[in-house]
């Protein structure tokens, strides 16, 4: 591949020049209810520029909204992580505990976020007010854990035999074991599976809030579809992809410092 | 002296597709308190088989091993293990390593006292100065030196030691081979060590014990060597003896590994008295002479 001097941000440039362009054309053309990139821009500017305020409950700046999800998403992403990575051990460890659970875990793992939402708000009903919220996590976390759990399993399985055999030679207790060989060494797989489950519940928040109507980036742009403001879907559509991009780099970081040790 | 460890009918069985694979079978060995045996042998014939059901890393088929007195059944820390990698956790700096075992030992001593074990050993094996240093960090050399001093560390009843050297270039390879012996001749701990080397085993062994090839493997001889410690290598490289021995153990590999091979292993009587029976296979135009009346153990022990 041939480099020139500033290629990093000239291409990425004629990138996004290209797709612009693209999307004139269809607003142009053959999609004549999608808004241009200027009408899109005009009528987004003020939850841009002001992007905390509030003006009403489902009027608020952009970075406000995106506040309130990633709020509900850090709460199922914890949960994701504390339920999927025990059983993650358990499934790395224990090959009963596998030949038993693995058929079901790969028959829930590709279960739409769609789906699992009414089964979550029907688990909670008797919660009264909050059954959408504890619904929401309930579904991010039965959907974001799966590759922490399947990335956790794998790393345990590839924990070198010699650090398994230092711990045996020195008889270290279980909880040894775990607290100074197997978790030290199945770290880096652990975040990756983490990071990758973060990309999951940042893409489960969407699809949350849209059914269940909360205030949040993806209840904004479900309510202001069905308010016919198509600009602020597009709005909605790239701050998600802004902060999903954000979320997985922060993540990488974090992982390439596991990597190396 | 006594015999510290006794190694008795070992046998190794390996399930395969092809059924059984009998890999090591009765191997017999005595080791004295404060000796330093040396185990070759080609590659795959069942050195590091042997060592880690002594290691009580792997699972004795049959026969037993017996360690000051008590019938082996696991592993443990009064076996330090050095193992060819240098296997150290590369989160850990090399203190902490060798602090892992310390601790795990010497649990009733005081913090200050495990340190200076820890540190004692990292000191005398050359790396006072890296001692907070990670793996990733050290030579493949300090590396091993590291493993040296883990298993030193622990004051165990017996050292073992699986090709400690054989990743290291032959220069580092005789500066460690020096690191062990100087370490070793402070206090004569009991030790076993696999190696492909046949200047090493001379350089280093009291005894060599050299294994037929396999399957099937067993003690088909065993050198004595008789050089005065401390061993001085220029000395022995000067010594006509050396180089008879080192003839003896490569004619051994070479051709006896080979012929030995079909003869059946002798099996060990329960328990021989006499010092004339330590050997498993004295030298002898019949090299594959039993060393006592081939009693079926089951019987005799009665
Ligand atoms: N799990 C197993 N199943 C079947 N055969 C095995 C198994 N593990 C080891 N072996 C066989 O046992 C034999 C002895 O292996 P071992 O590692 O003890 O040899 P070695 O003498 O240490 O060789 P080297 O000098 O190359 O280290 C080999 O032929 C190997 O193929
Ligand atoms: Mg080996």
């Amino acid at each position: 591949m041939k480099r020139f001097r500033l290629d990093w941000l000239v291409l990425p440039a004629l990138g996004f020049g290209a797709v612009i362009a693209f999307w004139y054309f269809s607003s142009a053309t053959w999609a004549k209810e999608l808004p241009n990139p200027t009408k899109t821009w005009l009528a987004s500017r003020d939850y841009v520029l002001k992007p905390f305020e509030k003006r009403g409950e489902m009027d608020q700046g952009i970075l406000r909204f995106t506040w309130y999800s990633l709020v509900l998403v850090t709460k199922g992403y914890l949960l994701a992580l504390v339920l999927g990575t025990p059983l993650g051990f358990f499934l790395g460890l224990s090959k009963t505990f596998t030949k038993t659970f693995d058929p079901i875990i790969q028959i829930l793992r590709p279960v739409s976020p769609l789906a699992w939402l009414p089964l979550g708000i029907i688990l909670f009903m008797g919660a009264g007010k909050s059954a959408s919220e504890l619904g929401a996590l309930f579904t991010i976390a039965v959907c974001a854990m799966w590759p922490t759990v399947l990335n956790t399993a794998v790393g345990v399985r590839a924990v070198p035999q010699d650090y398994l055999n230092v711990a045996r030679v020195l008889k270290l207790s279980r909880a040894k074991t775990l607290w100074k060989v197997l978790i030290p060494a199945t770290l880096p797989y652990m975040f990756t599976g983490f990071r990758l489950s973060l990309g999951i519940a940042w893409l489960v928040i969407v699809a949350a809030e849209m059914l269940t109507g909360r205030p949040g980036i993806g209840g904004f742009l479900w309510q202001e579809y069905n308010a016919l403001v198509y600009e602020h879907i597009i709005l909605c559509i790239l701050t998600i992809g802004i902060v999903g991009f954000v979320l997985d780099r922060l993540m990488s970081l974090i992982e390439l410092r596991f990597k190396t040790a | 002296m006594s015999d510290h460890v006794e190694l008795s009918n070992l046998t190794k069985t390996y399930p395969t597709p092809g059924g059984p694979a009998v890999i090591v079978k009765n191997f017999n060995l005595r080791i004295r308190r404060g000796e330093f045996v040396c185990l070759i042998g080609h590659s795959g014939c069942g050195k590091s088989t042997v060592l880690s059901m002594l290691a009580g890393l792997n699972e004795i088929s049959e026969g037993g091993i017996v360690l000051a007195g008590r019938e082996l059944t696991g592993p443990g820390p009064d076996r330090g293990v050095v193992f060819q990698s240098p296997s150290l956790l590369p989160w850990l700096t090399a203190y902490e390593n060798v602090m892992l075992g310390v601790d795990q030992v010497f649990f009733t001593a005081s913090a200050a006292e495990r340190r200076q074990i820890a540190e004692y050993y990292l000191t005398v094996v050359g790396l006072g100065d890296a001692m907070d240093k990670r793996p990733a960090a050290l030579s493949q050399g300090m590396r091993q030196r590291v493993g040296i001093a883990r298993a030193f560390a622990l004051s165990p009843k017996m050292l073992l030691l699986d090709e400690p050297f054989g990743m290291l270039d032959s220069l580092t390879r005789m500066e460690l081979q020096q690191v062990l012996v100087d370490l070793w001749n402070r206090n004569h701990l009991t030790a076993l060590m696999v190696t492909h080397d046949v200047d090493e085993a001379l350089f280093l062994a009291d005894r060599i014990v050299m294994m037929t090839n396999g399957p099937e493997a067993f003690v088909g001889d065993i050198l004595h060597v008789p050089f005065p410690r401390p061993r001085d290598r220029r000395v022995l490289l000067e010594d006509p003896e050396y180089y008879r021995l080192r003839e003896e153990l490569i004619e051994f590999l070479e051709v006896r590994a080979y012929t030995l091979k079909n003869q059946s292993p002798p099996p060990s009587p329960p328990r021989p008295d006499g010092a004339a029976s330590r050997e498993a296979a004295p030298r002898s135009a019949v090299p594959m002479a039993a060393p006592c009346p081939t009693t079926p153990s089951v019987l005799s022990a009665s």
